[in-house]
């Protein structure tokens, strides 16, 4: 490690953390950010998770058992609301702190102050929702999607701190976007071209603008909202000329996009570990590239096939439908890409490439499902569901949670510099994979039988699948309590970590120090050609 | 490190897209009701319809009435028939009566929808108790007037119109003058 040359405060060498807890506070350090969001994101995922757990309690069997069908409803909306804005986004976005300026050669992100700020946003935030549980009339009961008039006219009081929680989210968001493509457009090492840089970060800056596109339409929704509640005005209220399939667009043209927010950071991470595990290059990094930028231009004219049912009219509706269908083909590039990668690599199967290939079979078989619900006539059948819960939890459970997983054992002897436990590892992988399909797989057999969502009782024919998919539900939620120990134990100690522990990988991160020094890249690094993507070959 | 140009250059056109799709988010608005308007979609009618048509007597469509009281709306709403067969291009008229049994004066506003909502450009109204508001004193019962326009264009397949009403309870927004209850108009 050079000297610090543009800091000549400080002597000769990178000083480390300031001491005692003012450090995390005040920190603009992108590696303590990137902690600070991922233990907050993990905290969200047990919160969210135990949302969870009330919802399957109660459909353990049928009839009302354990909570009131209100309370119900609260847990349905705050369980969304949690882990998609909680647990999910902000992962990905601490993934992104950590890893973005390591994997760039850049000495920081490009705003660390602004950093700061677009994290402590978000406790303020969840704060504030999570309290509008404890509040009279309770917390927001609409689902996670709100449409109107649920959520203006028939909302419980507690509503207008629900619309202040997303403003703050969204604000963190859309900060947190502006630092990353900045970082990435302005940071970069000498010699660090734009079709040079791993896909992580490819991923993450097209996610960066979507977010940046959307996030802002969401803010402007909620608005809307809030003006309907408490100022007079009728956007989604018939009354005075408003119209609530108004609200189903404005919140769809968020809302899709929304969702490649929570995997194409993963499609990028998967994308490094399973050429890694797999001892040969990304098979077509030029393709990934494009079939990434195409999901994300394309999402944002698919939004009405949420809305099949509103009464669109029949053009409206084969549109939605093809354009919907289109994008399976980019997604079939990738999955084509990432098995022609393993194609006769020297494949081993340490944890992070059990949770990518989990990912990828696992992913598909959501997007299989999804291509099912694309289907405009079928759909008819399908919306409001079982079978789209199944769907959506196959896409963000082993899609953007395995993803993140996955993220997390590959890069922990990064963090730590400690390797994690092999043995514990994977069986919490297998005890994962295991929970996972068995909560969610027999979701989608009860749906296409017509077990509505969002109902905390149901027909007595649905009543095993429901039992089996509760018994997945408890063993995936009670094994993120063993996670948290397999980290906890990695922290603590373990095998010390070589700069690069797996011999398959590639990218910058991997050439400073495990643990990461507070401080790396100062000066920029020299670009060796083994750095650079093999992608020509492919 | 922070404060060179190109990265000032970049935020800056980065806070600008967000305030550009902040603004996008609301002008959905207008656009959605232009859309709306232009396919006829959303069986959301046009305003007061000015022209006139030639009767078609070689076609009849059959013209079904619905009242419907939006959720805390206690006022009695109806039309006096169920339903009309009117010859495309004709003009026709239907009475819908209600009445409002509280002991306040209340304001309602009823807003009209078409199915199939395709069908919605073809129905013209040219004069509509939903172009205004109706403040009816307690007790107070009204017959109002609804005359409508079946396209001659109307596609050939329809051969089912309905005409829905939503009765909303607008009093709170409009508190009820002294004057006297507009009828119709």
């Amino acid at each position: 490690m050079s000297a610090v040359i543009d800091n000549p405060g400080h002597a000769d060498h990178a000083h480390g953390p300031a001491k005692g807890l003012m450090r995390w506070v005040l920190t603009t350090n992108h590696k303590d950010i990137g902690t600070l969001y991922l233990w907050f994101s993990f905290c969200m995922f047990l919160l969210g998770g135990s949302f969870a757990m009330v919802i399957r309690a109660e459909l353990f069997q049928p009839g009302l058992q354990i909570v009131e069908p209100a309370f119900f409803n609260q847990m349905t909306t705050m369980h969304g609301l949690v882990m998609v804005f909680g647990a999910v986004m902000p992962a990905f976005v601490g993934l992104a702190n950590w890893m973005i300026p390591l994997m760039i050669g850049a000495p920081d992100m490009a705003l660390p102050r602004m950093n700061n700020f677009s994290f402590w946003l978000l406790p303020a935030a969840f704060l504030l929702l999570v309290s509008t549980l404890f509040s009279p009339g309770g917390g927001p009961n609409f689902g996670w999607t709100f449409y109107a008039p649920l959520s203006t006219t028939y909302a419980p009081e507690s509503v207008t701190f629900f619309i202040f929680a997303i403003h703050l989210m969204g604000i963190s968001s859309i900060m947190g976007a502006i630092n990353v493509v900045a970082t990435i457009l302005n940071l970069r090492a000498p010699g660090m071209t734009l079709m040079k840089m791993p896909l992580f970060v490819w991923t993450w800056l097209i996610t960066a603008f979507l977010l940046i596109a959307v996030m802002p339409v969401l803010a402007g929704c909620v608005t809307m909202m809030l003006m309907d509640i408490h100022f007079g005005t009728s956007f989604f209220s018939a009354a005075g000329g408003g119209d609530p399939v108004l609200f189903q667009h404005v919140f769809w043209f968020f809302g899709h996009p929304e969702v490649y927010i929570m995997i194409l950071p993963a499609f990028g991470a998967v994308s490094s570990i399973i050429p890694a595990f797999s001892r040969k290059p990304l098979f077509g990094y030029t393709s990934m590239v494009y079939a990434t930028a195409s999901i994300a231009f394309l999402s944002f004219i698919v939004w009405a096939h949420h809305m099949f049912v509103v009464g669109i009219p029949l053009v409206g509706e084969l549109f939605f439908m093809y354009a919907t269908m289109l994008i399976a083909v980019p997604t079939g590039v990738k999955v084509f890409n990432w098995v022609s990668t393993m194609w006769q690599g020297s494949l081993t199967f340490e944890t992070p490439m059990l949770f990518a290939v989990a990912f990828v079979i696992l992913f598909t078989i959501g997007g299989f499902s999804g291509l099912m619900l694309a289907i405009a006539p079928a759909d008819f059948q399908y919306q409001d569901t079982y079978f789209v819960v199944a769907h959506f939890h196959y896409v963000l459970v082993p899609g953007a949670i395995f993803g993140i997983f996955a993220s997390a054992y590959y890069w922990l002897p990064k963090w730590t510099g400690h390797m994690y436990d092999e043995t514990l590892g994977k069986l919490h992988f297998w005890l994962s994979f295991v929970g996972m399909n068995m909560a969610f797989f027999p979701m989608h057999f009860v749906g296409l039988a017509g077990m509505p969502r969002r109902v905390p009782d149901y027909n007595l024919q649905f009543a095993d699948f429901n039992m089996i998919s509760s018994i997945g539900a408890f063993t995936f939620g009670a094994t993120q309590i063993f996670f948290l120990f397999i980290v906890i134990k990695t922290i603590r100690g373990g095998p010390p970590a070589p700069a690069k522990p797996w011999d398959g990988a590639d990218g910058l991160e991997w050439s400073v120090p495990s643990p990461a020094p507070y401080h790396t890249f100062t000066t920029p690094p020299e670009l060796e050609p083994a750095v650079e993507h093999a992608s020509e070959r492919s | 490190m922070n404060s060179s140009r190109p990265l000032r250059r970049l935020v800056s056109r980065l806070l600008l897209l967000v305030v550009l799709m902040f603004a996008f988010g609301f002008a959905l608005v207008p656009l959605y009701t232009v859309m709306c308007k232009a396919f006829g979609i959303n069986g959301k009618t046009g305003d007061q319809y000015q022209g006139s048509q030639v009767i078609d007597e070689s076609r009849k469509v059959r013209v079904q009435f619905l009242s419907t009281n939006s959720a805390d709306m206690v006022w009695g709403f109806y039309p006096k028939a169920q339903e009309l067969d009117v010859h495309p291009g004709a003009v026709n008229q239907m009475l819908f009566v209600a009445q409002n049994p509280t002991d306040k004066p209340m304001t309602a506003q009823a807003v009209p929808s078409i199915s199939p909502g395709t069908a919605a450009v073809y129905f013209h109204k040219t004069e509509c108790f939903c172009f205004t508001q109706q403040v009816l004193q307690p007790g107070e019962r009204i017959e109002m007037p609804v005359r409508f326009i079946v396209d001659r264009a109307l596609p050939e397949d329809v051969k089912h119109l309905t005409l829905a009403y939503t009765l909303f309870d607008i009093t709170a927004r409009q508190p009820p003058t002294v004057h006297v209850a507009k009828n119709g108009g």
